[in-house]
């Protein structure tokens, strides 16, 4: 019988959605090789649970969020979060540096109308998760291969060492050495295929922390190339909840108000 | 007819061009030189229009850029961010495929292009890391039958370094700037106002067939000892010294220095070191299976002891601090590669120097971990 495949939104850009719908062909091929169950980026038909596999996008933001994962988390096999969002609480992590009240009594034209927690959380704050892919949004080839492996009960592999090495691999000079140009990819997780690198750009950490990462040293570099603000506003992106971005951004912020202090 | 073989003849600039038809029309591809995003780096020629003219670089711990140079020298830079590596060990390759079939499973060997390989413009560092890669992969008890199948009939026209960068120190590590060996012509640029030359040294008896198509005449006495002493000013010129056969009991005897702590703390554990490294020979392998589960991939792919799966045993990796990865690699390319391969397993061609992104630059930390007996310069 064939496996029986959900993907659920929480709060999120559907980008991570889309790159599953963008990847055409094989998107043919995954409609063949399992049941699409459950997803309403693609089609309004229903299945109800349980489900072999549910792939999740989106942080929890509202009460109602942090009650619907606890039932996605019950009907699912295997639970793997899709994207930046729901591995680490995406770019309206934001949020949880500041205060909420300020932030909607300034976005909406009736602030008590809206109803959301204080923070922005990645799922896994929430159940346990299979596993995770990371990427603002998920690439393509890597979400595959995911994929194929979970509904063929194997176990699933992405590498977790740098950008860097694959910058190697397809032969890219890399830009902090040649350019000067300010890089995150000696600390941040490949899967990108290093595609900023590839076009003369620096890495700018779609993809969170790498599991071995020296923020301090590479803090210490980028100190060379950008002003401790565009260093602090770097570490605080689509990973800004990831507990190595989080630190590194809280330390700068707590240095730079010390320092304001002192002078 | 060995009174052939010694002899210097001399190659015009002008006729460059021929020689690099010729060796392509003998069937081979030509992997050399050229100005790729912002340096000068190892990669396919279509022809002698792809060399970097005029250009060359500076290169400094953690700095490389490429400069225009004030001459039109063809082979004027030291060794670049890509090392010949990735033309024999490729960086990911297909290793077999898994095919579920009617009847039974079915292997396939990927194969890809063979075709023998010309290295245009390899300098004696670049040489003799082939050489060393040659003992790890294809002469130990276990050859990787894909790197001996591209390294076969591999054609060199080496190019004697005039031009060591900041970061080069292949005069220590006995790699250069000469090279002695493993060339089947290795040519010496001499350019100035007036001539454009490149003397010719054959090595083989295929570079001795090259030479006589092209029909080259007799390097002149003078330009030969001129082409001599350019290179010697280069082996002057070298970035940097140490004493290398003091190195391998040093390091081992200060397996616990401070050093390694503060190494610790000021390595990204980026792996670049590793990876443009033109002896690093570390791979892993990747299984990918298809969404049907008919077909699985084995591919492999270069790897390095920077990463933290790289030691990954049962329970966790075996070297899961920077520093201690930065110890193993140090150690392993300056120490331990003599115990295990006899040699050492750098060619002191600085690229490690040059692409640390932090600028740690190895022969510093082996003078500050070795003490007195790795002092640099002495
Ligand atoms: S260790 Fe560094 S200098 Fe030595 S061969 Fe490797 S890259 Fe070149
Ligand atoms: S020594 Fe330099 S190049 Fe090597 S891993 Fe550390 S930071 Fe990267």
């Amino acid at each position: 019988m064939k496996k029986r495949l959900a993907v659920w939104k929480f709060a999120s850009c559907d980008g991570c959605q889309l790159s599953l719908l963008a990847c055409e062909d094989e998107f043919l091929a995954l409609a063949e090789a399992v049941d699409i169950a459950y997803f309403l980026e693609a089609s309004s038909r229903i299945k109800n649970g349980p489900y072999d596999l549910s792939l999740v996008e989106g942080s929890i933001t509202t009460a109602h969020d942090l009650q619907r994962i606890q039932e996605v988390r019950r009907v699912s096999k295997k639970l793997m979060t899709i994207g930046a969002c729901a591995t680490s609480g995406g770019i309206q992590a934001l949020r949880d540096f500041a205060d909420i009240k300020e932030f909607t009594s300034a976005v909406y034209a009736r602030p008590e109308y809206i109803e959301t927690l204080a923070t922005s959380t990645p799922i896994s704050a929430h159940v346990s998760v299979d596993y995770e892919l990371r990427g603002c949004p998920v690439n393509k080839r890597q979400l595959l291969q995911v994929v194929s492996a979970l509904i063929n009960d194997l176990p699933p592999h992405v590498a977790s060492h740098p950008v860097c090495v694959e910058c190697k691999l397809r032969g890219n000079v890399c830009v902090t050495v040649a350019q000067g140009t300010p890089c995150l990819g000696p600390i941040t997780h490949a899967g990108c295929g290093a595609l900023c690198p590839s076009f003369a750009r620096g890495c700018y950490g779609c993809f969170g922390p790498a599991d071995s990462h020296n923020v301090e040293a590479l803090t210490r570099l980028l100190a060379d190339q950008l002003s401790e603000l565009e260093i602090t506003r770097i570490f605080s992106t689509f990973n800004s909840g990831a507990p190595a971005f989080r630190e590194q951004h809280d330390k700068l912020v707590r240095l730079r108000v010390l320092g304001k202090q002192g002078s | 007819m060995s009174e052939d073989i010694s002899a210097e003849l001399v190659l015009p600039r002008e006729r460059c061009g021929e020689l690099l038809e010729l060796v392509v029309k003998k069937g081979y591809r030509l992997i050399g030189p050229k100005l790729e995003q912002g340096a000068i780096v190892f990669g396919p020629l279509r022809g002698v229009d792809d060399l970097p003219e005029g250009w060359t670089d500076e290169q400094s711990p953690g700095r490389y850029r490429a400069v225009r140079r004030s001459d039109a020298s063809l082979f004027g830079y030291a060794a670049g961010p890509r090392s010949l590596r990735r033309f024999f060990q490729l960086p990911d390759v297909e290793l077999v495929v898994l095919r579920r079939g009617q009847d039974g499973p079915r292997l396939d060997y990927g194969s890809g292009d063979t075709r023998p390989i010309a290295l245009i413009g390899a300098r004696g560092c670049d040489l003799r890391a082939l050489a060393i890669q040659d003992q790890v992969l294809a002469r130990g008890a276990y050859p990787d039958p894909r790197y001996v199948a591209r390294r076969a009939n591999t054609l060199v026209i080496a190019v004697q370094c005039t031009e060591p960068s900041g970061s080069c120190f292949c005069t220590s590590m006995g790699a250069g700037p000469r090279a002695e060996l493993g060339f089947d012509l290795a040519l010496t640029e001499v350019v100035d106002a007036e001539r454009h030359h490149f003397v010719v040294e054959v090595g083989s008896e295929r570079g001795r067939e090259l030479v006589a198509e092209l029909a080259l005449a007799l390097a002149a006495p003078r330009l030969s000892s001129e082409a001599r002493e350019r290179v010697a000013g280069a082996a002057a010129r070298m970035g940097r010294r140490f004493e290398e056969a003091a190195v391998h009991d040093a390091l081992l005897a200060n397996l616990e220095h401070p050093e390694w702590d503060r190494l610790g703390e000021r390595c990204l554990s980026c792996t670049n070191c590793t990876l443009v490294c033109p002896t690093c020979f570390c791979t892993t392998s990747e299984d990918r299976i298809d969404l049907t589960g008919d077909v699985v991939e084995r591919h492999v792919r270069h790897d390095s002891c920077f990463s933290e799966e790289f030691s990954h045993l049962h329970g966790g990796s075996a070297r899961a601090s920077i520093r201690s990865r930065y110890r193993q690699w140090l150690t392993h390319k300056f120490a331990t590669w003599y115990d295990q391969f006899g040699s050492s397993g750098c060619v002191g061609c600085g690229r490690c120097i040059t692409s640390c992104p932090v600028g740690i630059d190895v022969t510093q930390e082996i003078s500050v971990i070795g003490g007195e007996p790795c002092k640099l310069n002495p």
